[in-house]
């Protein structure tokens, strides 16, 4: 399956899953989703049917809440049954809404925000440690940099020249009640990482090219020449920069749609159908196949395009900016 | 104590390249002989105890059995979440270690003190919590925890302690170890005095002057917390009036606490005494020594608290 087929059918069972399971991070789900796909079709080696392979790339989602997002990737993957993805959230699934690794495929459990580099950190550093060559990837949310650990885990990767680890950051400029800027000021994003020692690469999170190319094997030949663990190349970070809610119009940059799923009504069958109207060639909708005829549609008090940020309805004094 | 974890370490890490020791930044002096000998299998994580602990839990999952090192409440309550998230969920073979459980650094101030660890560390699944009372028993454990698969947390005292223990014959993880039973005619009252961690010598002087008292004295101490040897503690509670618990931890859900859990449902015919910090922080300054006094986790207030409610 190639990469733009795999985000298609991403944002098709997250649209699914959070319709029936009426669970949260669809906007996660979508701007994360072209990471996720070029990811699993065209950069990691890994095995469906033998998904301990001690070859394989390791992976995590950090941003463990975009769960759905993964667990439809593995489950095109061929990790699993397609099947099973609408049990995700539903009493007894194996499908939590936040990553969890009692699954095929998943190498770590997340959800508490800030944890996921420091563990790609270890399995980089233990694999360096064994002379394996495999990579390790993570992908970790903007907001999500708030968190001290991230820095903690950007210190030693750095300073251990972990260069078999790329880390990705869904750059969606948003995060749960606002934007980053309005929330705690993110920005210069990619000096800061500079600044932390990392190779940086800032790029359309969007673009399968570019993704592709930032996310390839660029490792210089490099092992672990003084014993110490240390190698001489540099940790990778892709800031991604993408749109929270890429895909579905109404979805795109409203901070609404961090939490609300879509409703029965216009808000699952336009998403739908905004969906088909992108759908590339070879994706197949197992759910809609044709998309929704005579689809409900938004009346003039949907609320479309207003703005859900905190800072639209509160105004502090302090601190001054 | 703390020397005898590094020898142990450094023997069991020499057969084992998979040992690995992250350190969050402490260990001066103490642990010099590990990196100068394993300097491969030796890491200073820096002063970031939340990432050391989330990646000994990456470097886990690898195939490492890592040891994480700190003093106090560093390497537990200051990470955690990815305790809880990172190993012991993931059933990663972390080894928790801390230096200074108790009022091991009283002089440092409340901050140093680890007085509600115990507890809160038992409370996580899959994590078993051992506390040594001495040198021996540190040896034991470290041995154990390495043949241990899963998440430890391994709570030491400093250096110093009395030698209790010439030497331990079959230790298991999870297991009480007898330290006393009075010998001779049958005494009117009995008592079973149990202890965890470094207080193990006040332990023996509570067992000593009950004794002297006209008390039979059943004594164990417990360098495991959890698993907890819950047979040893039915069997005590069926058989003595009286259960003494000695902790350098609050009374809260510790050793006194965890015993209070077993006794309860058990229906036990014997009461229970719970000596350790009482529900507060400790706001004096001072040694180990005075602290345990000021806050009477002393011998002659374990006693004579004993007496007074087997006197009733």
């Amino acid at each position: 399956m190639n990469s733009e087929v795999l985000a298609w059918e991403i944002r098709r069972h997250g649209i699914e899953m959070t319709h029936l399971s009426g669970g949260s991070h669809i906007g996660a789900i979508l701007s994360v989703a072209d990471i996720i796909a070029v990811l699993y079709a065209d950069i990691m080696r890994y095995h469906a049917d033998d998904p301990e392979w001690d070859g394989r790339d390791r992976f995590i989602l950090s941003k463990g809440h975009a769960g759905a997002a993964i667990y439809a990737a593995l489950a095109e993957s061929g990790f699993f049954s397609v099947d099973e993805l609408k049990t995700h959230y539903a009493d007894g699934s194996r499908l939590s809404g936040h990553v969890s690794h009692h699954l095929p495929g998943v190498d770590f459990s997340t959800g508490s925000l800030g944890h996921g580099l420091s563990a790609a950190v270890g399995m980089a550093y233990a694999a360096r440690k064994d002379g394996k060559s495999h990579r390790v990837f993570v992908v970790l949310g903007d907001g999500e940099c708030d968190e001290g650990e991230v820095w903690e885990a950007a210190l030693f990767a750095n300073h251990f020249r972990l260069d078999n680890l790329t880390a990705v950051v869904d750059h969606n400029h948003m995060q749960s009640l606002d934007f980053c800027e309005n929330t705690l000021e993110l920005e210069d994003f990619g000096a800061k990482w500079k600044a932390f020692g990392w190779n940086v690469k800032e790029i359309d999170g969007h673009s399968h090219e570019a993704l592709r190319g930032a996310l390839k094997d660029s490792r210089q030949e490099n092992g672990d020449q003084d014993g110490t663990g240390r190698g001489n190349g540099r940790p990778t970070v892709v800031i991604a920069n993408t749109v929270k809610g890429k895909g579905v119009s109404f979805m795109e940059n409203d901070i609404l749609w961090h939490y609300r799923f879509p409703h029965d009504g216009w808000e699952y069958d336009c998403a739908v159908n905004e969906l088909h109207k992108i759908r590339p060639e070879g994706a197949e909708d197992v759910y809609t196949p044709e998309g929704i005829p005579d689809p409900a549609l938004p009346g003039p008090d949907a609320d479309i395009g207003n703005d859900h940020t905190m800072t639209a309805g509160y105004h502090p004094d302090y601190p001054a900016r | 104590m703390r020397d005898t974890f590094v020898r142990t370490l450094i023997d069991l890490a020499k057969q084992d390249s998979n040992i690995e020791l992250v350190t969050g930044d402490l260990g001066f002096g103490v642990l010099k002989p590990f990196w100068e000998q394993l300097p491969n299998q030796f890491t200073n994580a820096g002063i970031a105890e939340q990432n050391m602990t989330s990646m000994a839990a990456g470097m886990a999952l690898e195939g490492k059995t890592v040891f994480t090192y700190s003093i106090g409440n560093f390497p537990t309550l200051r990470c955690l979440e990815q305790v809880r998230n990172d190993c012991a969920y993931h059933h990663a073979n972390v080894k928790i270690v801390c230096i200074g459980g108790g009022f091991v650094y009283g002089s440092l101030g409340m901050s140093h003190q680890a007085t509600e660890d115990i507890a809160i560390m038992r409370a996580l699944p899959d994590v078993a919590v051992l506390c040594p009372g001495d040198a021996a028993e540190a040896e034991a454990a470290t041995r154990a925890i390495v043949a241990w698969k899963g998440t430890c947390y391994l709570r030491l005292g400093r250096g110093g302690e009395r030698r209790v223990h010439d030497h331990i014959d079959n230790y298991q993880l999870g297991k009480a170890l007898k330290i006393r039973e009075t010998c001779g005619a049958p005494r009117k009252r009995s008592a079973a005095v149990f202890s965890t961690g470094a207080i193990l010598d006040v332990a023996c002087d509570t067992a000593a002057l009950l004794e002297e008292a006209g008390v039979h004295v059943i004594q164990y101490s417990f360098p495991t917390v959890k698993p907890l040897d819950e047979d040893v503690i039915r069997a005590c509670a069926d058989q003595t009036d009286l259960i003494v618990t000695v902790e350098e931890h609050s009374i809260i859900g510790g050793l006194g606490g965890a015993a209070a859990e077993v006794m309860a449902e058990n229906g036990s015919r014997a009461r229970l005494l719970r000596i350790g910090l009482e529900d507060l922080y400790c706001t004096t300054v001072g040694s180990q020594k005075y602290l345990r006094g000021q806050y009477g986790m002393t011998a002659e207030n374990a006693a004579a608290r004993a007496l007074n409610i087997l006197n009733r």
